[in-house]
């Protein structure tokens, strides 16, 4: 019984990596660009909500709410004024440019907010839990489950449903053929990264909530993200869910047999499906 | 007797200047320690082991189009082999530092077999995880102090090659003559690393390689093993990494995971040396450690604005000025001090101009 309690609480986890992951495959997927600084957003994020949530005395949830528009001005600035500069077929610029900003949000994190860890306080939802079957699951790791769930359903919705996910995929495709049908790459990227930033803005309200956190934990992140997005596939947003699974499963049995094992296990998972499945699981993209 | 009909040369006189200056420059740096101060040479082992790690990561992506953030793992696996080895099998340190080179060669096969499924950026990522791997699977090492990490026994510092001469010839105490020889070796380490590389890229390899990172299909379709050669690179690259770590960790005594595995260290400052002084070229990194240094020198008791400053000045080179420091000066000047460009002289050029020097 104890291994079903394991495995319902790896699935659980997974959601959150899945939420990690989830703007990193966005953006990869629509302009080629591998953010190094991903994990360090989401920890920007999770101040960010920790600031509103502590002066403003609102509900985490509702702050997320008021956070989102700044996320997404975030990442729309970033990717207008920064990123799009160094898009191109040459991989060093952008992999440099957020390694730099990694390195930037990290210290410009740890000036303002110290190095202590901090937690954003969430009440009674904390401790909530409820039955399920054999199994006892926590509130919170449900929610964030179903929110990747929600995260990924909208994404899906906005891709393939609205005219932003046309010029998306288009752009995606051939953004040259793409500028002559009157689409602005520039902005579509611009638009993309800030709705990555929004998606970031929920990782972090789980991360904030269900854990502590300091200014160093983001490249953590970025790598648990990466490697699901690696085993799910490139370019397939319900894999990268299957790859946060996998990832958070095999930490909670790893952690299960030693406690030092979690964050290995997590990552021989990786290599092992980089062994069998090279292109991850469930493989889209051509590239 | 008559010349052949075409030379090609990488030569300029600028950099046959610049070779007899290195030369000399080399040469003072022997003997440095017979005037220098412990402090003097201690600054210089840092610049000469980060100009080291440095060069070997601008191998690998200014020239072979590989941008690796998991070289911490050779620089901690390097400097782990050479702990172990002298706690567990008594070696001497000084000959352990080989086991810190092939070390990392060994450790760098799976590495390469693993990361090169990844394709572009995420390459760099999963060389990231092999390192975390590395990281997790040597805090497990009892024997070399698990997580907590360990210190160089006694013993083994007492008996390392050399030292007892060195402080008979310069009158020195022990610590500060094992601090003389770490230099040397740094040096020694340096000059090989510099020269070797040079060497490399102007060999019929370092064309190809060359070749590969500019067009792969290109190289590819006219001969060139491209997989080959990222095989190659990565190989040299981590050896020289893994002994430069294994000498940083032996001049330091003390090693533990985090400080041997740091990402912030090993990699983020190599990283920021090779862009500010200018990735893809041999000087770049010699520009960039200088400024590094006179960096760190200035504004390290301001902690973590010095690494947003460091982190600023990166991203800001590579938007305005992707060529660094020594690309700048470079096209101001015209200076090359270790080229590499092919230049063709003689044959029908010769007839319209005067033949030059090299014939």
């Amino acid at each position: 019984m104890i291994w079903v309690d394991t495995i319902v609480q790896g699935i659980l986890l997974g959601g959150l990596y899945a939420l990690f992951a989830a703007g990193l495959s966005l953006v990869f997927g629509i302009m080629r660009l591998v953010n190094l600084a991903h994990g360090d957003l989401i920890v920007l994020a999770a101040y960010l909500l920790l600031v509103i949530v502590s002066m403003l005395g609102l509900n985490p949830f509702v702050a997320a709410l008021v956070a989102m528009p700044v996320m997404f001005a975030i990442g729309y600035g970033l990717q207008r004024f920064v990123l799009n500069r160094v898009l191109g077929a040459d991989i060093l610029p952008p992999l440099l440019v957020t390694f730099g900003l990694s390195v930037v949000i990290q210290n410009v994190l740890q000036e303002g907010f110290s190095a202590d860890s901090r937690r954003i306080p969430a009440g009674t939802l904390e401790t909530a839990s409820l039955p399920i079957g054999p199994v006892t699951v926590g509130l919170m790791p449900l929610l964030t489950l179903l929110s990747a769930i929600g995260v990924i359903l909208a994404l899906q919705w906005l891709f393939y449903r609205t005219s932003l996910g046309r010029a998306f995929r288009a752009t995606s495709d051939d953004p040259v053929t793409a500028g002559l049908m009157g689409i602005k790459p520039q902005r579509v990227f611009a638009q993309a990264t800030g709705i990555a930033m929004v998606v970031v803005t929920i990782a972090a309200l789980y991360l904030g909530t269900r854990s502590n956190f300091d200014p160093t934990i983001g490249p953590a992140r970025l790598i648990y993200a990466f490697e699901a997005v690696i085993i799910g596939g490139l370019g397939s947003l319900w894999g990268t869910l299957a790859g946060g699974i996998i990832i958070g499963v095999a930490q909670t049995l790893g952690a299960a047999i030693n406690p030092e094992w979690q964050i290995l296990a997590g990552h021989l998972a990786f290599l092992l499906v980089l062994l069998v499945r090279p292109r991850g699981l469930f493989p889209r993209a051509n590239d | 007797m008559r010349t052949p009909p075409y030379l090609v040369s990488t030569r300029t006189r600028t950099s046959t200047f610049g070779a007899i200056a290195a030369a000399c420059l080399v040469v003072v740096a022997i003997v440095l320690p017979a005037f220098a101060g412990r402090g003097l040479i201690q600054d210089l082992f840092f610049i000469f082991t980060m100009l080291v790690l440095a060069q070997f990561w601008n191998l690998l992506a200014g020239y072979g189009g590989l941008v690796s953030v998991g070289q911490q793992a050779f620089v901690g696996f390097g400097a782990y082999m050479l702990f172990g080895s002298v706690i567990l099998w008594g070696l001497n340190p000084i000959a352990a530092l080989l086991l810190s080179g092939v070390g990392a060669l060994l450790l760098a096969i799976p590495t390469a077999f693993f990361a090169f499924r990844l394709q572009g950026a995420y390459f760099a990522i999963g060389t990231w995880v092999v390192a975390e791997v590395a990281r997790l699977v040597v805090a497990q090492w009892r024997s070399v102090g698990g997580g907590t990490g360990t210190s160089m026994p006694r013993e083994a510092r007492e008996v390392m090659w050399g030292v007892t001469w060195i402080q008979s010839v310069f009158d020195v105490r022990d610590s500060a003559a094992r601090d003389i020889l770490a230099y040397w070796l740094a040096l020694a380490l340096l000059v090989a690393t510099i020269g070797g590389i040079y060497w490399l890229l102007r060999t019929k390899r370092g064309l190809a390689l060359a070749a590969v990172r500019d067009n792969m299909e290109a190289a590819k379709s006219v001969g060139v093993d491209a997989a080959r050669m990222k095989w190659m690179v990565f190989l040299i690259a981590a050896f020289g990494t893994g002994l430069a770590g294994g000498l940083i960790f032996l001049q330091n005594g003390r090693i533990s995971p985090d400080s041997a595995f740091s990402v912030i260290d090993w990699t983020a400052f190599v990283i920021f040396i090779v862009v500010i002084g200018g990735i893809g070229t041999i000087e770049g990194p010699i520009i960039g450690v200088l400024v590094f240094f006179a960096l760190q020198t200035l504004f390290a008791d301001y902690g973590s604005w010095y690494l947003i400053a460091l982190g600023g000045i990166g991203i800001v080179i590579m938007l305005f000025a992707p060529r660094g420091l020594w690309g700048l000066i470079s096209d101001k000047s015209g200076i090359q001090l270790f080229p590499i460009r092919r230049r063709l002289s003689g044959g029908k050029l010769a007839d319209r101009s005067k033949p030059s020097r090299e014939e």
